[in-house]
């Protein structure tokens, strides 16, 4: 993995690895990922972490690579594209992970079936960073 | 406040389609030009409740919201033996035809949204001297498709769960939160395979590509309206069609998604009614013998 070059990268890579805390945070949103174990890479796309989810609940949030880890699913986008995301108001076309895949600034790979079983989850739980990023670049 | 009554009122209406009964339930109110609205794939009628009360439009306008056969409380046909549900563009075209001959209409209008949209482009190409108006909301001859909707109906994914966290993403980041919920709760009580059966007319048979050249606004007029946060019927995917159109009116909406009657009734409601008030202002100036 190359190292982040510039604030956004450095920013969004910080969000994310506090994700698990704002989780923790969350009670309703661990319920709605209850019956959810699973391993996947999240994050941007040239610095993305290996997260270990537990019953709704992300025990372990490791930045890739680690050797020989295995993921079932990927879920990478730009640093652009995070930093857009987390806006509190999103602009049209960067408001949602599907429409980020459709335009090109996400990538969706490996087995999706946790990702679609519990896509309203993964959703929310990548959108957490929401408030305190906007907060951070405004 | 407790113990309002809305002013709309539901009934059943026994209609041939194609040589088959269906009972169709439909919703109403107002008095003047039949408004006829048609919901979006995998989902009913109850979208458009706030359009249905509104009392400014009821006064000129005799709106009807009806649920498809398969949708809401439409049960499928009684002759039904299980096989997989398709909606094809013949089928679509019939059933908003037979509802509106059964229910004697001269004329209506009719808005539809998202497939609803679709279908509308396909009956101002075939059958617009049938219609005062359409209008096509989240409308385009073709757009991209962005999910593959086999995952809509299978027995290892809960259907509602994955088809309203699909659609969630279409809602405008500042529809309140309530209008959100109830917009995904449409999609979260639709039969098994529902959804996926209706977007096989719009990813499959309702290709209107090369065919929308062909529709003549004089004939009827087109009013096409699309919200900005839609990424499933761009902004630019509705542009496009309305350029190979001659007259078709377009407005992109801002803060709205792909369920704007819906997600946000107040905000559309800003841009639907100069349309409607356009549509009631060339209803009146033809009944005058005017030329429009």
């Amino acid at each position: 993995m190359s190292s982040a070059s510039n604030a956004t990268d450095v920013a969004v890579i910080k969000a994310f690895a506090a994700i698990p805390a704002f989780l923790e945070q969350t009670p309703a949103l661990i319920a709605r990922g209850r019956f959810l174990d699973c391993e996947c890479l999240l994050g941007p796309i040239g610095h993305p972490f290996h997260a270990s989810i537990r019953t709704g609940r992300i025990v372990d949030l490791t930045p890739a690579p680690v050797l020989m880890r295995s993921w079932r699913f990927a879920y990478r986008a730009s640093p652009a594209a995070w930093a857009a995301y987390w806006q509190s108001e999103p602009r049209p076309g960067w408001h949602d992970l599907l429409a980020l895949t459709k335009r090109g600034e996400a990538f969706l790979e490996g087995d999706l079936h946790p990702f679609m079983a519990h896509l309203q989850y993964f959703k929310e739980v990548l959108a957490l960073p929401r408030q305190q990023f906007a907060v951070t670049v405004s | 406040m407790s113990g309002t009554i809305e002013p709309m009122v539901g009934r059943y209406v026994h209609v041939d389609i194609g040589g088959e009964m269906n009972r169709i339930y439909f919703e109403e109110n107002g008095t003047g030009i039949p408004l006829v609205c048609l919901h979006t794939a995998g989902s009913d009628a109850r979208q458009w409740r706030h359009l249905l009360a509104d009392e400014e439009f009821a006064k000129n306008f005799r709106i009807i919201a009806f649920d498809m056969p398969w949708h809401g409380k439409s049960n499928p046909p009684a002759d039904w033996t299980g096989e997989e549900y398709q909606l094809t563009t013949a089928r679509y075209t019939e059933t908003i035809r037979a509802f509106c001959k059964a229910l004697k209409f001269d004329k209506p209008v009719v808005m539809g949204c998202s497939i609803g949209g679709r279908i509308v482009l396909n009956l101002a190409i075939d059958h617009a001297a049938e219609f005062r108006a359409l209008i096509g909301l989240e409308a385009a001859d073709f757009q991209a498709p962005w999910y593959d909707t086999t995952w809509l109906n299978r027995p290892d994914v809960h259907g509602g769960e994955v088809c309203a966290a699909l659609v969630s993403g279409l809602i405008a980041p500042q529809s309140p939160q309530a209008s959100r919920s109830e917009t995904l709760w449409g999609y979260k009580q639709g039969g098994p395979g529902v959804f996926k059966g209706d977007l096989y007319f719009y990813r499959v048979d309702g290709d209107l590509r090369g065919r929308v050249e062909t529709i003549d606004t004089k004939v009827c007029p087109l009013f096409l309206l699309t919200g900005e946060y839609d990424f499933s019927c761009t902004p630019e995917d509705t542009k496009r069609t309305a350029a190979a159109i001659g007259g078709a009116s377009v407005t992109i909406m801002e803060q709205l998604g792909h369920f704007p009657m819906s997600e946000n009734p107040e905000q559309f409601r800003r841009y639907i009614s100069p349309v409607l008030g356009e549509i009631l202002k060339q209803s009146m100036q033809s009944k005058q013998g005017v030329k429009v």
